[in-house]
């Protein structure tokens, strides 16, 4: 196991490098120059600038300069709002993109497998179509319509009853969490459900389930100890790119609730050009992402010892 | 020969006898596609998808022809208007000037403060309200100097919820407004609020308007030269309606769904090709280099895709607010390979050691021959399944793109673009957004089931013979 782990955290370091590396000679490679506009009216100011922000130095000694920093976790400074580091923009704004995801997540995860395990129980009869139906229908539209529709039936829940049921958008309570993390974690909750499932009837007809209903296991048991425990491995083996979905995901969300995570401010900065926050908030959201999905593999390994031996 | 026991008897030990010898065999051979052929017949949900996929292509390849309004043409009097199915007809009517209406023996000027004013006993339409305008009349208030008059989409429920302010008249014996202000043929709240010429009473009158539909009568002659006002007329078709710059709904889902399923099939047919070298190279390979290339594709992976589609905008030459087709692709493509890639080369390796491909070698069959007739048609499945569940990824990616404004950017239009247009008239309009969002899901949900009745139909563990 700690070969294993060794191994999956020494490759988790070098894809972060890989990431770090690309995003930086990718974005040198680009035509333009962040100065090149007003900022710099004379040749005067443009040296001091030019010095203010390291591009006075050679390309290697730049790129150098840029991974001791990035070691010592200082992603620099925007570009477009003065004086602002990078990682006060992710200091201020990741929490709450974190909150947001992890409360999609548990979502995500409990609406799940409770879906997948009725679907399984309920073979071919009417809850497993009336459920499939509903995951089929999660799978296929994208999270910024239900996003929107959320929004229309508060709305209209609103008009109706003169009742506010949860603010419609915005950041700060509890209810204000409740609705966007629902729309976040629609998606995966129906890649989960489904996929559970699948596993839940795969394992449905190995030799050992005939066994323990042989043996006379009463059904609750043979479904939780046996059948269950058994699906569930894959499941965790996918929740390294649910976190990335719902991280990806959180962009659009944040977009529309207007809230205030670290989601809308990529977006915005994209928007804007602003080269340094575009940088430091994709090498940051590499390494976690990186770290998460190196946690759903120890996690997986640590579950199943067939992963580890491979 | 029956079995009744089953314990074999000496008879089933004897010779057989020529006439019992096994006859011809029952059915002719048939080919692997053609039981997947079989098995995707018999699904009939896969099968319905494979159907709403060709309707799909249609929509978007012969629609143009078939509904030849254009995209970009505006018709600024019907902005937004909903679906509809039957012809809508306007009538002619002249948007003119209105003095309004003066009391003559009522005075001006009031005297009375703001907090004391009564709301007007009455308030009625002066005529027919048209989306040329809307003509109200009220009873003066005595002691008010002045009225103002609100517009709202919601009935209110107290002084503050009144609306948009329309206008003041000025004067306590003018009690005449017109609205002419983006009028639909929706229903409206009007209220009139008495005021002191600097504070407003809290008492209102309101009236429910539901304004006809007319057009101007310069527009009805460039319909119909002999339209006089008055006259009605029967306006173009628009069965989805129109968005919120007045261009047909219909002809804009059908451009879009050119874009759209232009990047949704183009970005797959590529990575996945590309991912089918690069993974049959790797696999035929084998050995160090094998592991090297797919570290590499590990890595691709692992790259920030909204980066990427940054870096490719700027390469390509296009700025910010335009629309960007190519770097979208090319973005899709070199990020989307590695996946099928990955699964390529793991069925490479299984057949390049399988019983059959061995045999085949020890037969001295070419290397070229080995490829085409062995292992290319068993990798065929695994790409294609991967290709069909490519497809609802990319046409995701181009929706989200264009949603945050990174990839087809109005006024190009794409499912994705018309969703983000759509969003803002959510609440007034929400056909705008409906549309469009239908026709993404439509799209994922058929090449979603017509993937999993695909991989069912390849694989062999699960499909039943006839």
């Amino acid at each position: 196991m700690a070969r294993y782990v060794l191994r999956r955290l020494l490759s988790g370091l070098i894809t972060l490098w890989f990431i770090a590396t690309a995003t930086f000679w990718a974005m040198h490679a680009v035509p333009g120059d962040p100065l090149l506009d007003d900022k710099a009216t004379t040749p005067e100011i443009r040296r001091n600038l030019e010095a203010r922000y390291g591009l006075d130095q050679p390309l290697w000694r730049q790129y150098l300069l840029y991974l001791g920093h990035m070691l010592q976790g200082d992603f620099g400074l925007s570009f477009t709002q003065r004086n602002r580091a990078v990682n006060d923009i992710i200091r201020d704004h990741f929490p709450v993109s974190a909150l947001l995801g992890v409360a999609a997540l548990l979502i995500a995860l409990s609406g799940g497998l409770l879906w997948g395990a009725l679907t399984a129980r309920y073979h071919n009869r009417w809850p497993d179509h009336l459920i499939m139906f509903g995951v089929i229908l999660a799978i296929s539209v994208p999270s910024f319509v239900f996003a929107a529709w959320g929004q229309l039936l508060l709305l209209h829940f609103r008009a109706w009853t003169g009742l506010t049921l949860l603010p419609v958008a915005g950041w700060g309570t509890w209810q204000h969490l409740i609705m966007p993390a629902l729309v976040l974690g629609l998606g995966t909750m129906a890649y989960l459900a489904r996929l559970l499932r699948a596993t839940l009837l795969e394992v449905r007809d190995t030799d050992y389930i005939r066994t323990a209903q042989a043996k006379g296991v009463p059904p609750g048991r043979l479904f939780f100890h046996h059948q269950l425990r058994n699906a569930l491995l894959p499941v965790v083996t996918v929740l390294g790119p649910a976190i990335a979905a719902i991280t990806t995901g959180g962009f659009v969300v944040e977009l529309v609730f207007a809230i205030p995570g670290l989601g809308r401010f990529f977006v915005q900065a994209v928007q804007q050009m602003d080269y340094t926050v575009i940088m430091g908030t994709t090498v940051f959201y590499g390494a976690f992402l990186v770290l998460m999905v190196t946690l759903a593999d120890l996690a997986s390994a640590w579950v199943d010892p067939r992963i580890r031996l491979e | 020969m029956t079995m009744t026991t089953p314990f074999p008897t000496p008879a089933d030990f004897q010779p057989l006898l020529p006439d019992d010898a096994p006859v011809a065999r029952p059915r002719p051979p048939r080919s692997h596609w053609q039981d997947v052929r079989g098995a995707l017949v018999r699904n009939r949900q896969a099968w319905a998808s494979l159907w709403l996929i060709v309707f799909l292509l249609l929509f978007a390849l012969v629609g143009p022809r078939l509904w030849p309004v254009d995209p970009s043409l505006q018709d600024s009097d019907r902005i937004s208007e909903g679906p509809a199915l039957g012809p809508v007809t306007a009538r002619v009517v002249a948007g003119t000037r209105w003095p309004g209406v003066t009391v003559p023996d009522h005075p001006a000027r009031g005297e009375i403060p703001a907090a004391r004013l009564e709301a007007p006993r009455e308030l009625r339409l002066a005529e027919e309200a048209t989306t040329q305008g809307v003509r109200l009349v009220w009873t003066p208030v005595p002691g008010a100097a002045t009225y103002v008059v609100y517009r709202n989409e919601f009935r209110p429920n107290g002084p503050t919820e009144l609306g948009l302010p329309l206008g003041e008249t000025g004067a306590g014996n003018r009690v005449g407004f017109q609205d002419r202000l983006k009028l639909e043929p929706v229903r409206y709240y009007y209220a009139v609020v008495a005021g002191d010429g600097v504070e407003e009473s809290d008492r209102y009158r309101l009236i429910e308007v539901t304004p006809r539909r007319a057009i101007d009568p310069e527009r009805a002659r460039e319909i119909d030269p002999r339209l006089a006002p008055g006259a009605t007329v029967t306006l173009a078709v628009h069965p989805l309606g129109l968005d919120s710059l007045g261009r047909d709904l219909l002809a804009r889902l059908i451009h879009g769904a050119r874009t759209s399923l232009f990047i949704g099939l183009g970005a797959p047919l590529l990575f996945v090709g590309l991912g089918i070298l690069y993974g049959g190279l790797a696999g035929m390979a084998g050995g160090w280099l094998d592991d090297w290339m797919m570290r590499l594709a590990d890595f691709v992976v692992a790259l920030p895709f909204l980066l990427f589609m940054i870096l490719l905008r700027v390469a390509f030459g296009i700025q910010s607010g335009e629309s960007g087709v190519a770097p979208m692709l090319a973005a899709m493509v070199l990020l989307g390979w590695p996946t099928p890639a990955r699964l390529v080369r793991g069925q490479v390796l299984q057949i390049r050691h399988a019983g059959f491909v061995e045999a085949a070698r020890l037969l001295g069959v070419g290397r070229w021959r080995l490829l085409t007739r062995h292992l290319l048609p068993n990798v065929m499945g695994v790409a294609l399944v991967s290709l069909t569940f490519a497809v609802p990824g990319a046409i995701f990616t181009e929706a989200f793109l264009s949603f945050i404004g990174m990839g087809v950017v109005p006024p190009t239009p794409s499912w994705g673009s018309l969703c983000q247009e759509g969003l803002k008239s959510l609440w007034n309009h929400p056909h705008e957004l409906l549309f469009p969002a239908l026709c993404i899901s439509m799209t994922v949900l058929a090449f979603n089931l017509f993937g999993d009745g695909l991989r069912d139909a390849l694989d062999v563990k699960t499909r039943e013979r006839p």
